[in-house]
């Protein structure tokens, strides 16, 4: 990876209306990449703004006034948004605005948080989340997750990949599993003469590829990341989102992130959260703007976000 | 014992601004009770080496060590004396491992639902509840073995053959109830220390609550966990009180649990408070066999501290 340096820095908009002109070029399409079953897709690793996909019509997640509370407080209020299939979909906004928060009700975290309660809607592909009869366990083997600073277990990289399989009760052959994992998370080939080897001897972005390679050895449906590269130098972070490129042709993904160029280069649609004092000074979280990143970045509709964006606040 | 301190000599025409404006005379004082503090304890345990060895030196000039360690026979206060100290360690073997098949799950079950299923409101009372069970007397410990566990020993035992009035099926299962505290409480804290990333992780993959805590936790926190089960088994090869008031005084080469035996430290408390003249060979025994008991738990710290080596995962 070593374009990490002459990506176009979409903040400043080289290019004035990205949106259109990516739609216009759907042959910079990537030919190889690109699976071949969608030939619309326009996604290009070079272009300042990735441009929405044409609406797979696939809702994943159907959010309808969610509120999380901590205790009494209520750390974000009234989000509505959908997330569709296969589509790169970040959130961005000020600490405290709480979108890792909002990020950690899809795949139930908060339940291992006693004092954290849920109200609203979640549907995930029409089922309620947090209907009675569903297990979280079940949940998070659909919908997985990598978090902000490197996690991996105090073991073998093979010992981490195998984990998730195990416990889930894999019965096929771990082995081929574990090099077809780490071959689709790039790492095969850094890790392959070392699989008996402590993990924690990797590098930082290599520790964070391997548990993004964890989490897709269960073969998940959803990837959600909390802030997957704030740890990581820009290197490390380039490889991460080569990787959420090449992994968004297969899962849907929802990606917390600080930085602003991150989300204008990987997602399809950007949500901008931010935080608000209501009439009786709580602080809360709030989605503010939800749509293509195309638009998000170059015409937002509300102040805020564009005051966000452009780095007037925040 | 301060290490050699290298000190920046000013040059020749500058100004010394940044020399110490003021002597700090207390931190050197400070420091030197702090030393002292540290090198009682290690100079106490140093003493102890010390004194136990001449009288054991001397004991094994009559009694040959193969005599010692391979005999059957524990009378050395008889006549004809027998100096085989099998019996004692038998039987403190045996109290000790009856004290760990009680100990071990009941701690290690405990610290893990404490640690991993408790809410804090309920950790933080049962913590503390159990850590008073630390601080019973032991004497307290050994009366409660004798006057109630084994009468209702006795009681529901089926079939005629119960335990006898001493024995080591009662002591040991009380010297394991004592020592749940400390296995449950500092394994407590060896798991309590995992980072909580690591559940994180774990429970994302989809794991049950018992996978992370079995898969992740507890191996991230054996060397903790060991550490405890071994201060544990130190802790029950040294007590005295309870096996001296509940397993009785004669001693007994016997693996029935339900007899009553005399183990190495119920010998040196009773040989010890009796009157045995100074420089005789029963009292160089208690030397011997306190010798014995101090090996015996070297070589057992030594030896988990190689396992633990061996088999922890470390986090960073």
């Amino acid at each position: 990876m070593t374009d990490a340096t002459d990506r176009p820095d979409p903040v400043e908009g080289t290019d004035p209306a990205p949106h259109e002109a990516a739609t216009a070029t759907p042959a910079r399409a990537r030919p190889a990449a690109t699976a071949p079953d969608r030939p619309a897709d326009s996604r290009t690793p070079r272009v300042a703004f990735r441009d929405a996909r044409p609406p797979s019509g696939v809702p994943v997640f159907e959010v309808g006034g969610v509120s999380v509370f901590y205790g009494d407080h209520e750390a974000v209020r009234d989000v509505n948004m959908t997330i569709e299939n296969r589509q790169i979909t970040a959130m961005i906004g000020p600490s405290g605005c709480g979108k890792s928060t909002m990020i950690r009700c899809f795949n139930r975290m908060n339940d291992l948080i006693p004092t954290a309660r849920v109200t609203g809607k979640i549907r995930y592909h029409n089922e309620d989340l947090y209907g009675r009869d569903v297990d979280p366990i079940e949940v998070r083997r659909r919908i997985g997750m990598v978090f902000q600073k490197p996690n991996p277990f105090p073991k073998s990289v093979y010992d981490n990949i195998a984990y998730g399989p195990r416990v889930g009760g894999f019965k096929g052959n771990l082995d081929d599993l574990v090099e077809e994992t780490l071959t689709h998370a790039a790492l095969w080939d850094e890790v392959k003469a070392g699989l008996k080897r402590s993990a924690l001897a990797l590098s930082g972005g290599q520790q964070q590829r391997l548990c993004i390679a964890r989490t897709i050895a269960v073969k998940p449906e959803v990837i959600l990341m909390d802030e997957p590269c704030s740890a990581l130098d820009p290197i490390a972070t380039a490889k991460i989102e080569d990787l959420m490129e090449h992994l968004a042709q297969e899962f849907t993904i929802i990606v917390v992130t600080h930085n602003m160029q991150q989300a204008a280069r990987v997602s399809h649609r950007t949500a901008f959260f931010t935080s608000d004092i209501d009439e009786a000074g709580v602080r809360h979280g709030r989605l503010v703007e939800y749509d293509e990143t195309a638009r998000i970045f170059s015409n937002p509709s509300d102040q805020r976000t564009e005051d966000y964006i452009s780095g007037r606040f925040g | 014992m301060t290490g050699p301190r290298r000190r920046e000599r000013a040059a020749a025409g500058s100004s010394g601004f940044l020399k110490r404006s003021q002597p700090r005379h207390g931190e050197k004082v400070v420091m030197v009770l702090l030393a002292a503090a540290s090198l009682v304890s290690v100079l106490t345990t140093v003493g102890i080496v010390i004194a136990l060895i001449p009288p054991a030196a001397e004991f094994f000039q009559k009694v040959s060590f193969g005599d010692f360690i391979t005999g059957t026979e524990w009378s050395p206060l008889f006549k004809p004396p027998h100096f085989g100290v099998l019996p004692l360690v038998t039987a403190t073997l045996m109290v000790t491992v009856i004290a760990l098949l009680v100990a071990v799950p009941l701690g290690l079950g405990a610290a893990v639902y404490l640690s991993e299923y408790a809410r804090p409101r309920v950790r933080s009372v049962f913590k503390p509840v159990l850590e008073v069970l630390a601080g019973i007397p032991t004497v307290v410990y050994g009366f409660f073995a004798l006057k109630a566990v084994t009468p209702l020993l006795q009681d529901i035992w089926p079939g005629d053959d119960g335990p006898q009035v001493f024995n080591a099926l009662s002591a040991g299962f009380v010297m394991g109830i004592m020592i749940i505290p400390t296995v449950a409480s500092l394994s407590e804290d060896a798991m309590s220390a995992v980072p909580q990333d690591l559940r994180d992780g774990a429970f994302a993959l989809g794991s049950s609550r018992m996978q992370v805590s079995t898969k992740v936790v507890f191996p991230a926190a054996l060397s903790g966990i060991v550490a405890a089960v071994v201060l544990g088994i130190s802790r029950a090869i040294g007590e005295t009180m309870i096996v001296a008031v509940a397993a009785g005084g004669r001693p007994n080469l016997s693996f029935d649990p339900l007899e009553g035996m005399q183990t190495m430290t119920a010998f040196i408390a009773a040989a010890g408070i009796g009157d045995l003249p100074t420089g005789s060979t029963g009292y160089q025994t208690i030397f011997a066999v306190g010798s014995l008991l101090f090996v015996m738990t070297l070589v057992m710290n030594l030896v988990s501290i190689r396992l633990v080596r061996r088999y922890r995962e470390v986090y960073e």
